[in-house]
């Protein structure tokens, strides 16, 4: 098997349909460990790509006023069991531009591996842009994974992030976003995770609500078991009139696993309001009970509230 | 089928953080019967569903319950609804993420369409409107009750345990929660219909009064609708229908 047939594969089972990767109508990108097996623009979309020993550096260049009508396509693999991967993609997204990226890693043999991104994205004036990811990091819990990014959203641009982590084992993640959002602008970081063995969950997310009128939300939804952690830092700051922050964190732990949020309201402009809630807890018994009493034992239950919670 | 009774509740004592709330409670349901529980709010008839449901905290201090004949007071929830009880809460849970038609599927022994479908519309929704919505905060407490309704219908279990299922739900629509249950029963399902207005009464076969955790009586609908509806006022416990 080829190395591309190899990582299609991979990309596959991690929930991406490899027809996107092969069509030449579709923006898409593929990286196995540091070398970049395929990479195809569409008008008014450039992509750069330069090999590292250890990675890929990447420029994704949206010029502005482009509206994408399919999402852009993004696979990055490692498939043996032991690796390094370091990502540095720099996102430009163009004054008025819309896209949306669909990106998938996996790491499906992963025993000893890193995967590391060092992102920078900076959405421009009145731009949108999503990037959704989703991650496999195998059976063992073998990947440490650290998605690092210094989002920056300009006046009335809007940045949608999500993450789910939520088949397979876990590993350990470190998650780390900070999001600037100018006057007007949006920010959405959305955070879905499923841990159990020992894995270890670091959520930290960071929007700065810098412009009048910015609105951010932070959306964490994570589940832990056995010994499994997980910990979400979620931190607002509301530093313009007008500005809306909100944080929504929900954690469920069963067994021995230990979960814990720590908001963090930062206020410094009068006019501005951000709240949170955070509910950290088992499954809740009303719904334990209720499924229960449509027939369904215990485990069963416990699993599909968890699952319709990660949704 | 044990003597004509498919649930029998045999001296049933329940206390919780140190208060009783259920006192020496008996009664049976024929299967396919409507049984009506009238009480006021606070009388026990909540803790008395959860108590027959098995739910965590809600185990008796004494007392027996008996379905099909079969000792079920240890049982636990599940095993419970797999001998074919099931109870609709008075306040249902709100479940994230779950959509309706899954929601639905989860107490059906095979799901099909057409079923969930025909649930839906007995409760009074949608199924156009209703199968792909989640079963979330989203939903008003009246659209939640009627969902949990449609589950139970679904199921078609064999002892339904309703409680107020015609509360947070308008006035005009108690005729279809009535014919809902009805239905229920044409199913050959026992429904313990739970609730504090009297206008829900003739719907049952049969009722009781329950007054501070107590049955005070069991008989024909109409004279516990009168009694309750006129004379019901808070008393003493344990004083007798005259
Ligand atoms: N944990 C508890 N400790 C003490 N009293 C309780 C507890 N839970 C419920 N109760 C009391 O038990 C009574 C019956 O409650 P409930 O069964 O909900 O009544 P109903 O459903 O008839 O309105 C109420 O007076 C309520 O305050
Ligand atoms: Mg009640």
């Amino acid at each position: 098997m080829s190395d591309f047939d190899a990582i299609l594969k991979a990309y596959e089972r991690s929930g991406g349909n490899p027809h996107f990767l092969r069509s030449s109508k579709v923006v898409s990108m593929v990286v196995s460990g540091n070398r970049v097996l395929g990479a195809n623009e569409v008008c008014g979309v450039h992509l750069f790509a330069e090999e590292l020993p250890d990675g890929v550096r990447a420029r994704i260049v949206v010029e502005p006023g482009v509206k994408l009508p399919t999402p852009a396509h993004l696979c990055f693999g490692v498939i043996p069991n032991e690796g390094v991967q370091r990502i540095l993609p720099v996102f430009e997204i163009g004054a008025g531009a819309a896209v949306e990226f669909v990106a998938h890693c996996t790491f499906p043999n992963a025993e000893r591996v890193v995967h590391l991104m060092e992102g920078e994205i900076h959405v421009g004036r009145g731009a949108s842009m999503a990037y959704r990811e989703t991650h496999y990091h195998g059976e063992v819990g073998g990947a440490e994974v650290a998605p690092k990014a210094q989002v920056t959203v300009d006046e009335g641009g809007r940045y949608t992030g999500e993450f789910v982590l939520t088949s397979g084992r876990v590993g350990v993640l470190r998650f780390d976003y900070v999001v600037n959002v100018a006057a007007r602008g949006v920010a959405e970081l959305v955070t879905k995770a499923y841990g159990y063995g020992d894995d270890q969950i670091v959520v930290q997310e960071t929007i700065r609500l810098g412009g009048e009128g910015a609105r951010g939300l932070v959306k964490a939804r994570i589940a832990v078991r056995d010994r499994a952690t997980s910990q979400v830092i979620g931190t607002t700051e509301g530093n313009a009139p007008l500005a809306r922050g909100h944080v929504d964190c929900v954690e469920i732990v069963r067994d021995q696993a230990v979960a814990s949020a720590i908001p963090v309201v930062k206020v410094t402009d009068p006019r501005a309001y951000v709240t949170h809630e955070a509910a950290i807890g088992t499954v809740d018994k009303k719904e334990l009970e209720t499924l229960m009493a449509r027939g369904l034992d215990e485990e069963r239950a416990v699993d599909v509230i968890i699952r319709g919670m990660l949704q | 089928m044990t003597n004509g009774y498919m649930l029998k509740v045999e001296h049933l004592w329940l206390e919780r953080d140190g208060v009783t709330i259920l006192r020496d409670v008996n009664l049976t349901v024929a299967p396919a019967q409507v049984f009506g529980l009238l009480g006021r709010n606070g009388c026990g008839k909540s803790t008395l569903a959860y108590t027959l449901m098995g739910c965590g905290g809600y185990a008796p201090s004494s007392g027996r319950i008996l379905f099909d004949g079969q000792d079920i007071t240890q049982l636990s929830v599940t095993e419970r609804a797999r001998l074919g009880m099931t109870l609709a809460w008075q306040d249902p849970a709100r479940f994230e993420g779950i959509k309706v038609k899954d929601y639905l599927a989860l107490g059906m022994r095979e799901p099909s369409r057409a079923e969930m479908e025909e649930a839906l519309t007995a409760a009074g929704l949608s199924p156009f409107t209703y199968m792909e919505r989640a079963v979330n905060d989203v939903l008003s407490g009246g659209e939640r009750k009627r969902i949990e309704l449609a589950a139970v219908y679904a199921m078609r279990p064999r002892l339904a345990i309703l409680d107020e299922p015609d509360s947070g739900i308008d006035v005009l629509s108690l005729d279809a929660i009535g014919r809902l249950i009805r239905g229920l029963a044409a199913q050959g399902t026992a429904v313990l219909l739970i609730t504090h207005r009297d206008e829900m009464v003739p719907v049952a076969d049969v009722a009781a009064l329950m007054c501070q955790g107590e049955i005070l009586e069991v008989g024909d609908p109409q004279t516990v609708r009168d009694y309750y509806a006129r004379r019901c006022q808070p008393c003493e416990a344990g004083q007798k229908m005259p």
